[in-house]
């Protein structure tokens, strides 16, 4: 437990320090979210329907930021040479990664959420809802993430790869959340399944990727 | 005595064990190709004639109706060929079987063909039926997530400079998509029912008339037979790229060598 404590404290400080990516994430999600009424034009009443899917989208695209150093750069210092070798499970390092990853990136990020909420029109109960939606699903979008990060560990330039790998395995994330959101504003819609069905991605992915991922960086080792 | 119970399980563990000496593999699939590809010409020719002159026009839909013989079989093996990369994924990592690697590599871009010309042939029915080319329908759009988990796979696998690190690395990923798969096609179903009515996919119903079901399902056969005979053929060709390359590699290792041997040779 210490390790994995120990894991987790390394990557949100290395995640939170100058140049670690988390102020990054934030504002690239900032950016996101500014550029949609560019698009669509500023017409609120659109933005406060679509806002909730907007917010999803951003916090979707910012949660592969920082992903492509998640373990490349232990691979490439040669610390996850030093892991494997000391035999403690490959699973804990991946798990730890994830939930430091989360934590010094995803977590800003949610929290941001409900501010930038407020300038596409959302109403009080919409900011609520999609705040406690991206809470409770923005973890699995990090554990998808981290099994891509595993995956292409090895590569040198796996960046764009890893976007390409992650997002459709995070589509249902994406449903769901945008689902339980609009249930919590829209009267007829059903609010407690969705969002129960995203806390078990969030639950059964925090079990699944960690397995998947330490099996990809077994493998990417080789 | 004790012998007695090992002897089936020998005989069927000796087959997979023939199959994955790759040179027994590449003589066995000489002899059998020839055969597969002239069978699945035929039943595709029969299957073709068939759906297009034998089969009678749909009532409502005419004679558009028939691309459905193209299109029901090409989406069957879209999914057919994805569940035929996960077992050979198992069989690489579980049993590091040498072939197995191969074949999941090698299924690859025709699952993607077969599930594009799905995409590409729904969207020309949807046009004359539905009045558009795109419906953002929860099986359409399924089938376009198979669809880029297919390039994102064969991308995987063009990253890579070693095949053996890249097969395995790609049956990770190949197995989470298998897992997401059932999850994605369901949460998809969901999103579309609460979104949109449910009166926009009529595709004919689950009734098919005897006389247009016969010709789809000797397409699907074809369509099987036509996938089988494309996979050997990616097999063999897939055998062959690995042993050019491995002895490219040794050429490159020996040239000092060699090169001093024929200086040596010619005195």
């Amino acid at each position: 437990m210490s390790l994995l404590a120990a894991i987790i404290a390394q990557t949100v400080r290395l995640g939170i320090r100058a140049g670690g990516g988390a102020l990054v994430g934030l504002i690239f999600f900032l950016a996101v979210v500014a550029v949609v009424p560019f698009g669509v034009g500023p017409d609120l009443n659109l933005l406060s329907r679509i806002g909730p899917a907007i917010l999803w989208i951003g916090v979707l695209l910012a949660s592969l930021l920082g992903l492509e150093r998640l373990f490349s750069a232990d691979r490439e210092d040669g610390s996850l040479d030093l892991y494997i070798a000391s035999g403690e499970p490959i699973v804990l390092l991946v798990l730890g990664r994830a939930v430091g990853h989360w934590l010094a990136t995803g977590l800003p990020i949610v929290v941001a959420a409900p501010v930038l909420g407020l300038m596409l029109n959302l109403s009080p109960v919409a900011l609520g809802a999609v705040t406690l939606t991206l809470f409770a699903g923005s973890p699995a979008l990090t554990f998808i993430g981290a099994v891509g990060a595993a995956l292409t560990a090895g590569l040198q330039r796996g960046g764009m790869l890893i976007a390409v790998l992650v997002l459709p395995l995070s589509v249902p994330v994406l449903i769901f959340g945008v689902m339980a959101t609009n249930g919590a504003v829209y009267d007829p819609d059903p609010f407690t399944a969705p969002f129960l069905i995203l806390c078990a991605f969030s639950l059964g992915s925090a079990v699944l990727a960690p397995l998947a991922g330490a099996l990809a960086l077994r493998v990417a080792m080789e | 005595m004790r012998q007695k119970p090992a002897r089936p399980k020998k005989n069927a563990m000796s087959v997979v064990n023939q199959l994955a000496n790759p040179t027994r593999f590449l003589s066995l699939s000489a002899r059998i190709l020839p055969w597969l590809a002239a069978a699945s010409a035929a039943v595709l020719a029969i299957g073709l004639w068939l759906a297009l002159f034998v089969a009678p026009p749909d009532y409502q839909q005419g004679d558009s109706v028939r691309i459905m013989f193209v299109h029901v079989p090409a989406a069957w093996l879209a999914m057919f060929c994805y569940t035929l990369m996960a077992l050979s994924s198992i069989g690489s990592l579980v049993w590091r079987h040498p072939l197995a690697d191969v074949s999941a590599k090698a299924a690859a871009p025709i699952g993607a063909a077969f599930t594009f010309l799905a995409l590409f042939t729904g969207s020309v029915w949807g046009k004359p039926m539905w009045g558009t080319w795109w419906v953002w329908d929860a099986r359409l759009t399924s089938v376009l997530v198979l669809f880029i988990m297919y390039l994102g796979l064969i991308a995987l696998w063009r990253a890579f400079d070693d095949p053996g690190r890249a097969g395995r690395v790609a049956a990770v990923l190949t197995l989470v998509g298998f897992v997401n798969i059932p999850i994605i096609k369901f949460s998809v179903d969901w999103w579309n029912t609460l979104h949109q009515p449910a009166s926009v996919m009529r595709l004919g119903g689950p009734t098919v008339h005897p006389s247009m079901l016969w010709p789809l399902l000797i397409m699907a056969v074809g369509f099987t037979l036509l996938f089988l005979t494309l996979h050997l053929a990616a097999m063999r060709t897939e055998i062959f790229r690995r042993r050019v390359r491995a002895a490219q590699m040794r050429a490159a290792v020996q040239p000092a060598a060699s090169v001093g041997r024929a200086v040596a040779a010619h005195g």
